[in-house]
């Protein structure tokens, strides 16, 4: 007899081969990778100056860009979730843009708002403050990439939660300021790690942006993606030691902080 | 304590309904899905806006819509106790509860508070349980005391009973009891119950597509319900029509119904006026012929159906004349056997004239 218990509503079996090229394709880059590294000089590479400056430069404004998109972003999240109205449905797409949307073209738009002739940039200008080409560029062009990746991470969670709990909060005589930060947000958390974990990780992989609207000034603006395109040239083993360095750094946090959740949000929407 | 006044109109909605709730009085609210019960609890407790509504509690004004004015729901004062218990999940049972108590103690009040209300309701031993751990009669039960914490003066109860089973309910139900006729506070319930509103309730108010078909003291509108919803909820027979003399009602279709003088209307009343006739399916007899003789009440119906009701088998008729339900009769098994009844066959049912009680339909006055 065949044993009882295998589901019957399983894939079709030709389901796995592309399933398990798909796997494929993802892990094998990573493994040549490992295999190309000169793993002697691995230690020597990823300290040299630049590359901790580059490194850095990363962190801190990966991590800053990323409290700018939980500043920004979670208002706008549940903005967004909340109200049905005309200004939200014409908001929702601009908001996703930059998601499809190429970082280099990202850049140069930002050039134009913030740049020394654009929009605001023209004011700031005469204010004394210069913002593109700064490190301040390079957090404001990681935010306009990642912003999306929590802001569409939170609206899912938000929309999921709906707002009785709110309601009710709001019957016991909590004002909307108490009921946001003692209901909203906390009842959101899994949404919130998930959204800030992603944003996180994107603004540490970003590059098209950067370049564009911030330079790649050593210490300044260059961050690791930078440093690594840089190095691809000169020091081939060095781009490659750095590019470990930021998958682990992506994947220690993605997975230790945020692994299960992303793996919910998608599942959820 | 306050007394609740409430007059809503919702064109949107088809609502338009006006009642007032004494203090400490508890006014069950009946009505098919749909009728706007919800909405009506809604406009209450300033979760959805009004056409036209005034709500007002004691002499404190929460809703004027011509005066523009709309106390924002966390200043109303209003619990709310809905058929999902609806505990913040992330909070511990005592948590939830001094979340309420919040409003109008600092943080050892609030706990002091959460604790005699846990207490109140049964649920001391739950404090430390998160709300995930509950069974759903406790979460309920969790669920009153930490809307009583915020002190309300008005309690809306939407089928706070109706996802329990019956040991919760139960349990629910008695602490509700306790909690009602305590306090003098005004208290509204949404319902499908007729126990809970034999239980709870002081006065029934029967909602039709948004108006209000019936309002009274609970024994008055189940004894003699005067709208269809009221007559299938307390399980008696209505027939509708006209008062044309003193103990004689003119139904729709013609048919002529004479009540019992005691338990009709005035005789003074004017002939003319829109009138029920309530009987109970106990009182209905079946005939295949049209019984002569004594003072009765004769029509002739075709059976949509045959069901059993306790020990007796309930006899359905077809819908009457004017759309209302179908007259029920309870006639024993070995009666259905006699007379061989089958689904489809036209019989009379027949009513002593003394069993019908004639009342005016337009509120209980």
């Amino acid at each position: 007899m065949r044993p009882i218990g295998a589901p019957s509503g399983s894939l079709p079996r030709w389901a796995y081969l592309p399933a398990m090229a798909g796997a494929v394709f993802f892990v094998l880059p990573l493994v040549a990778m490992a295999f190309k590294v000169d793993w002697s000089r691995f230690g020597s590479l990823i300290t040299s100056p630049a590359s901790r400056a580059a490194l850095l430069l990363s962190l801190r404004t990966a991590t800053v860009s990323t409290l700018l998109c939980l500043i920004l972003g979670v208002p706008l999240a549940l903005v967004l979730a909340r109200h049905r109205g005309t200004l939200v449905r014409i908001l929702r797409p601009l908001i996703l843009l930059p998601l499809v949307l190429p970082p280099v073209v990202g850049g140069i738009a930002l050039l134009y708002v913030f740049g020394r002739l654009g929009l605001l940039g023209h004011y700031l200008e005469a204010a004394g403050i210069r913002i593109a080409f700064t490190t301040a560029a390079v957090v404001l062009a990681q935010t306009f990439v990642s912003l999306p990746f929590l802001v569409i991470a939170l609206e899912g969670a938000a929309r999921t939660a709906g707002s009785d709990y709110d309601m009710v909060a709001s019957t016991l005589g909590a004002p909307p300021t108490t009921v946001w930060w003692r209901v909203t947000l906390p009842l959101l958390a899994p949404g919130l790690i998930s959204g800030a974990v992603l944003a996180f990780a994107r603004a540490l992989g970003e590059f098209g942006a950067t370049l564009t609207f911030a330079g790649s000034r050593q210490g300044v603006t260059r961050t690791l993606p930078l440093e690594i395109y840089l190095q691809r040239e000169g020091d081939p083993e060095a781009a490659v030691a750095l590019s470990i360095l930021l998958i682990v750094i992506a994947a220690v946090v993605v997975i230790g902080l945020g692994g299960r959740r992303i793996a919910g949000w998608s599942a959820g929407g | 304590m306050a007394e609740l006044q409430v007059s809503a109109t919702l064109a949107e909605r088809g609502l338009d309904v006006h009642f007032t709730i004494a203090a400490g009085e508890v006014l069950a609210v009946l009505g098919a899905n749909g009728a706007g019960k919800s909405t009506t609890l809604a406009v209450i407790a300033g979760l959805v806006g009004a056409d036209r509504a005034v709500v007002r509690v004691g002499n404190r004004t929460l809703t004027d819509t011509a005066a523009r004015v709309c106390v924002p729901t966390y200043d109303r004062r209003i619990g709310v106790l809905l058929q999902n218990p609806l505990l913040f999940p992330h909070m511990s049972v005592i948590g939830n509860v001094m979340f309420g108590a919040r409003r109008h103690a600092d943080r050892s009040g609030a706990r002091l508070c959460a604790q005699r209300l846990l207490a109140e309701v049964g649920a001391a031993d739950l404090a430390d349980r998160k709300p995930a751990e509950l069974s759903g009669g406790e979460a309920q039960r969790v669920a009153l005391a930490r809307a009583l914490a915020a002190e309300p003066e008005v309690l809306l109860l939407d089928e706070p009973l109706a996802g329990l089973d019956v040991a919760g309910a139960a349990s629910v139900r008695a602490v509700l009891r306790r909690v009602l006729t305590a306090d003098s506070r005004a208290g509204l319930l949404i319902t499908h119950d007729l126990i809970d509103v034999l239980t709870l309730a002081d006065r029934v108010l029967v909602l039709e597509a948004g108006q209000v078909a019936e309002y009274g003291p609970v024994t008055d509108v189940l004894a003699a319900p005067r709208s269809a919803f009221g007559a299938r909820f307390a399980g008696v027979n209505l027939v509708r029509g006209v008062l044309t003399e003193p103990g004689v009602l003119c139904a729709a279709d013609a048919s002529v119904w004479h009540g019992n003088p005691l338990v009709t209307v005035a005789a003074d009343v004017k002939s003319g006026r829109p009138g029920v006739a309530v009987f109970a399916p106990a009182g209905v007899a079946v005939y295949r012929e049209q019984p002569h003789g004594s003072p009765r009440n004769s029509v002739r119906v075709r059976i949509a159906g045959l069901e059993i009701n306790g020990a007796a088998v309930r006899v359905r008729a077809e819908e009457q004349a004017d759309g209302s339900a179908g007259l029920a009769a309870d006639v024993t098994p070995d009666a259905v056997a006699d007379l061989g009844l089958q689904v489809g066959e036209q019989v009379w049912f027949t009513i002593k004239s003394q069993a019908v009680g004639l009342h005016l339909a337009d509120g209980h006055t």
